[in-house]
């Protein structure tokens, strides 16, 4: 099952800087919505209108705690942002293999220049 | 079979290594001549590097550009800050998304290895909460992917 995780939601949440850091925050453990506000100086209103489009990504969740509501990082986007670290990995093999192929050739083109 | 290898070290590290059949002269040259890094850093399949201006020399700045075929693009900005040809280049890079992401520092070393070459890269980031973004985001280097392409691949 997908949950609400959509990638091009997942995109537009994370290619803002300040969205990044409360997930960074997020991924050390919950954190209520007035401990995110704090090392942002930002409004209140500012961070739950980022954590608003990081759930709506679905890559992040809350739960009810008396009149809290603490967030954290949901299983969905917390597979879908692994699953990335493996396509990182995937990319850099791809790269490091066409490397090699033009390693290759300049090798033969120097034993070309020689003769 | 896989002859890279990608972790963690400390708090701010990531630590690439990867094995090359060429001596370390030609590793480094792939990696300071932009005719050269056009032919092999673009990531997935269907990417392209239509930009890639860089000044091998202290304190020279490069641009890399990457777009598909559907019109995604981002590029990444940096500044060299050590060379020593061919064994070691240092320098620092951001991936514009089109915020800039968090300087990352990134030494790369390119030692003998039989008739081949070691490389290693260092990349260093500010802190362990950007390093735990960009692994989790996937943008953990900004050299060669980004969750950019990335998206066209899941």
């Amino acid at each position: 099952m997908h949950e609400s995780f959509n990638l091009d939601a997942a995109f537009t949440a994370m290619a803002d800087p300040t969205r990044r850091a409360i997930l960074a925050r997020l991924a050390k453990g919950e954190a209520t919505v007035m401990q995110l506000t704090k090392p942002f100086e930002m409004t209140q209103p500012a961070i739950s209108q980022h954590l608003k489009v990081l759930e709506d990504a679905g890559l992040i969740a809350q739960r009810v705690d008396g009149t809290k509501r603490p967030r954290r990082l949901a299983k969905a986007g917390i597979d879908a942002m692994d699953q990335w670290l493996g396509m990182l990995r995937k990319a850099l093999e791809k790269n490091y293999d066409r490397l090699d192929e033009v390693l290759a050739d300049m090798e033969q083109h120097k034993k070309g220049a020689k003769r | 079979m896989s002859r890279l290898t990608l972790k963690t070290e400390g708090d701010t590290h990531i630590i690439v290594t990867r094995r090359f059949a060429a001596p370390p002269e030609a590793v480094y040259r792939a990696h300071t001549d932009p005719k050269l890094i056009q032919k092999w850093m673009l990531g997935p399949e269907g990417w392209t590097m239509p930009v890639c201006i860089n000044e091998a020399k202290p304190g020279g700045k490069f641009r890399y550009e990457w777009t598909n075929a559907k019109g995604q693009g981002f590029h990444i900005t940096g500044e060299f800050l050590e060379l020593t040809p061919y064994s070691r280049i240092v320098h620092v890079e951001r991936m514009h998304l089109p915020d800039p992401t968090p300087e990352n520092h990134v030494e790369t070393k390119f030692e003998p290895d039989g008739a081949g070459t070691l490389m290693t890269m260092r990349m260093t980031l500010p802190d362990a909460a950007t390093r735990a973004a960009m692994l989790k985001t996937g943008m953990e280097h900004g050299m060669e992917a980004s969750y950019v392409r990335l998206e066209g691949i899941i």
